[in-house]
């Protein structure tokens, strides 16, 4: 059973063609990668899977279950989660408390109103590991806004991790992080747990030849193509694609 | 810092708290003892203030209706004491559990609007509420407001009599104990669920919360402390008037809580105490004044001081041990 | 039936009122998602600027009028620039605050001036009676009124649709991004904007004197139904202002007529519903 499929996914806003029939299969521990040109539809392909975005057509199954008419928060609930292609953070919290809501709401801890947060120990010591391992460890009482961009980037990824999810959509994770800052970000990334499937949209190829299992084209809202790295990269359409005339981000 | 202390220190009960409250306890008694009804009435404004904190300063609900939630619990509480129940402590607790009931219909229509829709049904179903205390005259009296309301004596001790003692005590104990649960409330795990959907509902839904779920449970928890409010002025003042629904009331608690600072309990309060004492105050002598001073002090605080008085004491006293 | 008639024509010039006291907000408001509680205040500004040139100056009604228009809109273009335009970004909560702000100051300096009376103007005696048309009697001033906001939304729907002027201000209640992408000076275009709206506030401010009265708390008075109309009209949508602040006219004073118990309890309830079914009016532009 894979853990993520969309079964021929379509979405238009009146007649743009946003998702045109967008079929794609992801096994346990995949590490698949989405490519193409700006405007070719990967984060309307994200927002689709993760619900923000209703499909007109196609199924969405998430571990052999159609999520495709549950909301958002439901589908993370049952293992799905993202980071979002701008830093989409709480400014004002800590990333240690931005850690605990996130653990409390997974653990289902989140309603509880008249206990104080320090009673959940163990949510807080997760949180704290989660931070430590994605290398924020020492700011994690620092306010989110005083962080640097790398290290706001890292922290989109702590929180998607915090709902463990079984399915990881990456939008960017590396999109404006400054030289200086991105092995910590690679490093972080080829540490995931190997058993989560991680589909992730990226333009940096030396992170998605380097990390990705498997390629997926998209152009125009449909996929041109699928294969391994080596097929992708030895593909006339794909070279066409990004050299011929279409803009590279 | 190890996080586990430092979660535990952001709640921790500092010795300003503890201060603040034995003075708040001492001081109308001591020095001001002709001045205890404004006192008791400053508690009333105070809880009020509070209540919305709890929806505006934590949770980023903006309403500019308020008030009917407080106006319900007045009525609830006053009309259960004219009709020859005036035992104050249940009649908070019936005015609790009736504006909860409202609050709780209402969450429904509070989550789904946001912008202009939602301050327009906040301030509507304001004058909805007034519009029906007028209306239904032979329970509420009408616009001349609830007659007949008698509060009986303090867990049957303590009168209520002219110069206010029991009634400030009874207030400040009521804005006391509800204050510490308004605490436990925002250093619960659910009160930072709700500050992180203010800061950014689009990621508390990409990390699983159900936010309108969130929402209406602290709006219903937020009216139930208005009805509270409103409940005990009933109780103290012996009248209830439809203005208690109004407009006028949900924006005067606004500015208290802007003034005071939102999002940290004791602006709430600070700005209770200095709005209501200063009206007392000026409006004495001179009403349009009061009027130009509030309008000149709104402007200058949203420009100048976004924070509140509490905010920007706290901001001064982080320069000062920077420097 | 003559009286349903008179009622019914009281309404919609009623309603032609609100019209004029909300469309620059329905306009603005769709421009800069500013929320301007303030926008009675200018609306007050306009009422006492024809109240002081007839009652105190001797000037004949009429000629007070475009005063009223042009001295609100120059006041309001003021404080557009050095008030309002620091927090077009700063969010819902403090707009609403900073305009509420400026009408509670300016009812003090509305009380300082003009004591906390209600004032009313002396009319010119062509505009004091009523027109017989048959077995019906409508009064002078309210077909005056009719006629005037018939009039102003003619040259209104011109001046957006046959402008430059006009253009520039559509594109950018449309999409304010694209349309300063397109040079154009967004700040420059709400200015003048927000000065033609309170304008149009300060007209409509004049023409209720003797409909409304004025005194002191106009600026909180006009404000409910002014937002009602604007917020169920749609921002940014000037047929949306007419239909609504019609049909509240019409509805405010029948339903006082036929139902005196109930009529402002029904006209919230409309909103409440309305707008929880629709948030963005009947007839949002988007």
């Amino acid at each position: 059973m894979n853990s993520l499929e969309t079964n021929n996914i379509g979405k238009a806003f009146g007649k743009l063609v946003v998702s045109d029939n967008v079929s794609l299969a992801l096994p346990k521990g995949a590490r698949h990668a989405l490519i193409g040109p700006n405007g070719a539809g990967k984060t309307t392909l994200i927002n689709l899977i993760t619900g923000t975005l209703a499909p007109d057509t196609g199924t969405v199954l998430l571990n052999g279950e159609d999520v495709t008419r549950l909301e958002p928060n439901a589908r993370v609930k049952r293992g799905l989660s993202r980071t979002f292609q701008i830093n989409t953070l709480f400014p004002q919290l800590t990333p240690l408390e931005s850690a605990v809501m996130a653990i409390c709401e997974r653990n289902g801890t989140s309603g509880h109103w008249l206990s104080g947060l320090s009673k959940h120990a163990e949510g807080i010591d997760e949180a704290h590991d989660l931070l430590s391992k994605v290398g924020l460890g020492d700011d994690a009482v620092k306010p989110t806004r005083d962080l640097a961009y790398g290290q706001q980037r890292l922290l989109e990824i702590a929180l998607a991790l915090a709902s463990r999810p079984k399915v990881l959509l990456l939008d960017e994770p590396a999109a404006g992080v400054p030289k200086s800052e991105s092995a910590a970000l690679f490093e972080v990334i080829a540490a995931l747990p190997e058993d989560i499937s991680i589909l992730f949209i990226e333009h940096d190829m030396n992170l998605v030849f380097s990390f990705a299992s498997r390629i997926t084209v998209l152009v125009q809202g449909a996929i041109l193509t699928e294969g391994t790295p080596d097929e992708i990269a030895h593909d006339p359409r794909v070279r066409e694609v990004y050299l011929g005339g279409a803009h590279h981000g | 810092m190890e996080p586990k202390s430092w979660i535990r220190a952001r709640a921790r009960i500092s010795p300003y708290e503890i201060v603040f409250w034995i003075a708040a306890a001492v001081i109308p008694f001591v020095f001001f003892e002709h001045y205890l009804s404004l006192a008791a009435s400053v508690a009333v404004a105070a809880l009020f203030c509070i209540s919305l904190d709890l929806i505006l300063g934590y949770a980023g609900i903006i309403s500019l209706g308020h008030a009917a939630f407080f106006g319900i619990g007045a009525y609830t509480a006053g009309i259960l004491s004219a009709r020859g129940w005036g035992e104050p402590i249940s009649g908070l607790a019936l005015a609790a559990a009736v504006s909860a009931l409202a609050g709780y219909i209402v969450s429904f229509m509070i989550v789904r609007v946001q912008h202009l829709a939602l301050l327009m049904i906040t301030l509507g179903l304001s004058f909805l509420m007034t519009e029906l205390a007028i209306t239904f005259d032979q329970f509420t009296g009408g616009s001349d407001g609830l007659q007949g309301i008698d509060t009986w004596k303090l867990l049957g001790i303590w009168k209520f009599s002219l110069w206010g003692h029991t009634a400030y005590a009874y207030a400040i104990s009521v804005l006391f104990i509800l204050f510490l649960l308004a605490r436990r409330i925002v250093h619960s795990p659910f009160g930072l669920t709700l500050e992180a959907i203010r800061e950014n509902p689009v990621r508390t839904t990409a990390l699983g919360a159900p936010n309108r779920g969130h929402l209406q449970k602290i709006f219903v928890i937020s009216a139930a402390f208005a009805g509270v409010a409103g409940a005990l002025l009933a109780q103290v003042s012996e009248t209830v008037s439809p203005e208690a629904l109004g407009f006028q009331r949900s924006a005067e608690i606004a500015v208290m809580l802007i003034l005071g600072g939102t999002g940290r309990l004791y602006g709430a309060i600070l700005g209770a105490i200095i709005f209501m004492v200063a009206r007392d105050q000026i409006s004495g002598f001179y009403l349009q004044y009061w009027y130009f001073w509030i309008g000149l002090i709104l402007i200058f605080v949203v420009l100048f001081m976004p924070r509140g008085i509490l905010g920007g004491l706290e901001r001064l006293a982080r320069i000062g041990r920077r420097s | 039936m003559s009286t349903l008639i008179a009622v019914l024509f009281d309404g919609l010039s009623y309603g032609m009122l609100l019209f004029l006291l909300s469309v620059g907000l329905s306009v603005t408001l769709g421009l800069m998602n500013f929320t301007n509680l303030a926008h009675g205040a200018f609306a007050m500004l306009g009422g006492y600027v024809t109240y002081a040139l007839v009652e105190l100056a001797g000037w004949p009604f009429l000629a007070t009028l475009p005063f009223a228009f042009i001295v609100t809109a120059i006041i309001a273009a003021g404080f557009e620039v050095v008030l309002f335009r620091r927090i077009y970004k700063s969010g819902e909560l403090n707009q609403v605050l900073l305009t509420i702000g400026v009408v509670f100051a300016s009812y003090a300096v509305a009380a300082f001036f003009f004591g906390t009376v209600h004032h009313s103007v002396e009319l010119p005696g062509y505009l004091k009676g009523f027109v017989e048309i048959g077995a019906l009697k409508l009064p002078s001033y309210r077909i005056f009124l009719v006629v005037v906001a018939l009039l102003i939304t003619t040259v209104l729907v011109g001046v957006l649709e046959y402008t430059r002027f006009g253009a520039m201000v559509r594109a950018a209640v449309d999409n304010g991004k694209v349309a300063s992408g397109l040079g154009l000076n967004i700040s420059v275009i709400f200015a003048l904007t927000f000065a033609l709206g309170s304008g149009l506030a300060g007209l409509g401010g004049a023409l209720a004197i003797n409909i409304l009265f004025i005194d002191p708390n106009f600026g909180f008075h006009v404000l409910v139904p002014v937002l009602i109309v604007v917020s169920i009209g749609g921002l940014g949508s000037i047929w949306g202002s007419f239909v609504a602040a019609a049909a509240l006219g019409i509805f405010d004073v029948v339903g006082k007529f036929l139902f005196p118990e109930v009529g402002a309890f029904l006209i919230y309830l409309f909103m409440v519903v309305i707008l929880f079914f629709r948030p963005n009016g009947l007839f949002a532009r988007r």
